[in-house]
């Protein structure tokens, strides 16, 4: 339970269908504990995820978006991990010209039998995040 | 447009969701979303009640969208769907929102917080199936023809159910016969039966099948297209024998002056080179192999095309293409041994074998007419060392998995080996005995108790040749004595690895492989006979060791999988697929260079981009990057994903 003043931070995370998205399933059939802050959005491969829609989730106030992916080599999709990689990676580079740090988008592979890893992944992405701080398009936006 | 009438059941899932999430608060919170004209929650949507309860909203309601909070999609996706488009909806006007795997299970502690997830979760799902449009599976052609890649044991068997089943198999096989390495093995465990007699019938059955066609000395050189309508095109390597000439006489063979350790007798004996691999080879039909021959490296040398009574032999043949049409693909390609050195302790040396070798010493059918003699100087051993484990279950020197086979094929060696040589002594080193099938363990107890072979618990730490004699050192862990031998031949008893062409293979078929080679399965329990690519299945070896009778099993299975396919007049394919808008589109062609199935292509002339709807997968890629957004990928706009996101990140409190 939220302690109340305490930063929960909002995490929107893209998942492949064939992948994190069955990480997740089987991280949840484990029984593995991770903080519920991640709102996950199935998609059908990481090489469908717009870089506007990462833009417009941190727009949005979003503190933080992961998008994951099958690992390289084991994309159901051939190379749309790959394509998600590249456009992720420049994505970055203008994030901070409009005041985000890109410590808050975080791409990983996680294939669907790693149950264990996606659990371990969203434990540090909150808790990175939460050290990061609320997103400061949140403050902009308020005022 | 008018606004969808949208229906949302919250399930409980007994405590499952229940017991972490307030389905009572979730379904407050929904009710008054716009859209939502009823909200219900039951214990158990999936049961009978559960699904009246869906059909009655449905009916009474009027509704038009369906969203199902519940388990994974994975699960019940089709079950709802059918049960939507029984109630006269479209399937894709049903949507999931998965609030057991992803919500309820991992957040068990605070209910509160995952109850606001769940809420956040389905929210989601309901802006997604508000702008889902109906959608209907476009119908494929079947091609009713099977490929199977590797003509070993796996390979022939699954080639026979189907072909017995009424359809045809392209048969290719990489090697000049089919038969694999069954063909090399002496006798069989627990019953000791002559293999060769076990499998040369078989081979000679698919050969003459009328619906088997063979492809021997071929390999896959390109495959493209998809379930129901693949097409791939075959290298025959150029065997410089005329296949229609040659009648099998065999005169050839003994006229070549070359002689290079033959591949079949696993280097113990040779051949020339020109070559049947062994004598029941199917087809009988010799090969020259490019890389020994003399004529074919700038000699002289015609002596074959001198003895060849029908002039079959045709220096000038080069590799042909084969084209095929067809519907489903076995990936079949078996195993080789471990090569070179997770073997560094035990001293390279003549008589140091790995157990095909010894299975060669063994057989019958071998030169040496069924006596062993070790490969030195052909001396009957008196003393024989089988170390088992080697290269298997040791992730520093070489596999981390089990071999599988190694301790029922040691055991059956040991006891081949007292069968001929009655007064000499047998030891094996081992690491645990695993002879778990079908009258394994009792064979092994016989091995032990009726032919004294010798069982020591533990590693050999060094081989060594001493003069006449092979020193071992090991060691027994039970005794906690170490151990020293003077052996006449060492048998090793190396892992089974994947073919080393199977990850080329896969990348092509566009399969998936684990870091080893093995070919990866839909799933590791339920999905065994299949890969993830739809009309790809998998026999034997190639996805994981296994003897005889599990290969026969597993090739069986996956031939039962086709034959199902098979049995359908047409196919359906998911039509959410990629859309161009012509009047939008300016032909710059990213599309066509991002689509991995070539799925996208220009029309020549309003150079507007065209979707082959039967092609693409659905990835979603062109449409990213599609610069004026003329590509939408169906049930996935960016219209869709921008209100999902704009409810996933609302007031988390």
């Amino acid at each position: 339970m939220a302690e109340v003043g305490q930063f929960e931070p909002v995490i929107v995370g893209f998942f492949c269908n064939w992948c994190t998205a069955a990480a997740a399933d089987l991280a949840g059939t484990s029984r593995m504990q991770y903080p519920p802050n991640i709102r996950p959005i199935r998609v059908m491969c990481s090489g469908s995820v717009d870089p506007v829609y990462v833009l417009r989730a941190l727009l949005g106030g979003a503190d933080g978006v992961i998008i994951g992916g099958c690992p390289p080599g084991d994309c159901h999709y051939v190379s749309g991990n790959y394509k998600a990689r590249r456009r992720m990676a420049i994505l970055k580079t203008i994030l901070a010209t409009v005041g985000l740090e890109e410590e808050r988008v975080w791409v990983r592979w996680i294939s669907a039998a790693e149950g264990a890893r996606f659990s371990r992944t969203m434990n540090e992405l909150t808790q990175a995040i939460k050290k990061l701080g609320p997103n400061p398009m949140k403050k902009d936006w308020s005022i | 447009m008018r606004g969808k009438r949208i229906g949302v059941f919250v399930c409980h899932c007994g405590l499952n969701i229940a017991g972490s999430v307030d389905v009572v608060k979730v379904i407050e919170q929904i009710s008054n979303y716009p859209g939502v004209t009823h909200a219900e929650h039951y214990i158990y949507m999936c049961s009978d009640p559960g699904q009246e309860i869906v059909r009655k909203a449905i009916r009474e309601k009027n509704l038009d969208g369906v969203v199902m909070s519940n388990c994974s999609p994975s699960l019940h996706e089709h079950t709802f769907r059918n049960l939507v488009t029984s109630e006269g909806l479209n399937p894709y006007h049903c949507e999931i929102a998965n609030i057991r795997e992803q919500c309820s299970w991992p957040h068990l502690a605070d209910k509160e917080t995952a109850t606001k997830k769940a809420v956040a979760i389905t929210k989601t799902v309901i802006e997604k199936v508000r702008r889902n449009l109906a959608l209907t599976p476009m119908v494929v052609p079947l091609t009713k023809k099977v490929l199977i890649i590797g003509a070993g044991i796996a390979g022939m068997q699954a080639a026979m159910d189907i072909a017995d089943g009424g359809y045809e198999v392209v048969l290719v096989e990489k090697t000049p016969t089919i038969g694999g390495h069954a063909t090399q093995l002496s006798r069989t465990f627990p019953t000791l039966e002559n293999i060769t007699d076990l499998v040369v019938p078989v081979m000679e059955k698919v050969a003459a099948h009328p619906n088997i066609r063979l492809h021997v000395y071929s390999e896959v050189e390109e495959i493209s297209g998809y379930v129901g309508n693949f097409q791939v095109s075959l290298r025959q390597k150029t065997s410089f024998v005329d296949r229609e000439k040659c009648n099998y006489c065999g005169l050839c063979l003994g006229s070549c002056p070359v002689t290079v350790p033959a591949e079949f007798e696993r280097g113990l004996f040779s051949r020339g080179a020109i070559y049947l691999p062994f004598l029941q080879a199917v087809p009988p039909r010799p090969v020259i192999d490019r890389q020994s021959c003399l004529h074919l490296n700038g000699g002289c040398c015609r002596a074959c095309q001198d003895v060849c009574p029908v002039q079959a032999i045709d220096f000038q043949q080069s590799d042909t293409i084969v084209e095929e049409k067809v519907g489903a693909i076995i990936v079949a390609t078996g195993y080789e041994l471990y090569p070179g050195d997770g073997t560094d302790e035990y001293a390279s040396d003549a008589d140091v074998i790995d157990g095909l070798q010894f299975e060669r010493l063994l057989a019958s059918s071998s030169s040496t007419n069924g006596e062993i003699n070790r490969p030195s100087d052909g001396k009957v051993p008196r003393q024989v060392v089988f170390i088992q484990c080697v290269g298997s279950r040791d992730p520093e020197h070489g596999v981390a998995y089990c071999s599988r086979v190694c301790c029922m094929s040691t055991a059956k060696q040991a006891m081949l080996y007292k069968k001929a040589v009655p007064d000499g002594q047998a030891y094996v080193f081992y690491m645990d005995i695993r002879s778990d099938a079908k009258g394994y363990e009792e064979f092994v107890q016989r091995v032990m108790d009726e032919e004294k072979v010798l069982y020591l618990r533990g590693k050999v730490s060094r081989v060594f040749r001493d003069g006449e004699y092979l020193k071992v050192w090991g060691v027994d862990t039970l005794a906690g004595k170490d151990v020293e031998i003077s052996a006449d031949l060492v048998v090793l008893a190396t892992a089974i690895v994947p073919n080393p062409g199977a990850k080329d293979l896969a990348r092509k078929l566009n399969i998936i492989s684990d870091s080893y080679g093995f070919i990866t399965e839909a799933h590791i329990k339920l999905r065994p006979m299949e890969t993830l690519t739809a009309g790809i299945y998998l026999a034997g070896v190639a996805q994981w060791p296994r003897d005889l009778p599990d290969t026969i099993s597993s090739a069986s299975g996956a031939a039962s999988k086709i034959l199902s396919l098979f049995s359908r007049k047409e196919l359906l394919h998911a039509p959410t697929v990629a859309v161009v808008d012509a009047e939008v589109c300016n032909g710059c062609g990213q599309c066509v260079a991002v689509c991995a199935y070539k799925a996208i292509e220009l029309d020549a002339r309003s150079k507007v981009a065209l979707v082959n709807e039967a092609v693409c997968e659905g990835c979603g890629a062109c449409a990213v990057t599609c610069p004026s957004k003329a590509v939408q990928h169906k049930n996935w706009t960016p219209g869709q994903l921008f209100e999902i996101i704009n409810v996933a990140i609302d007031e988390y409190v």
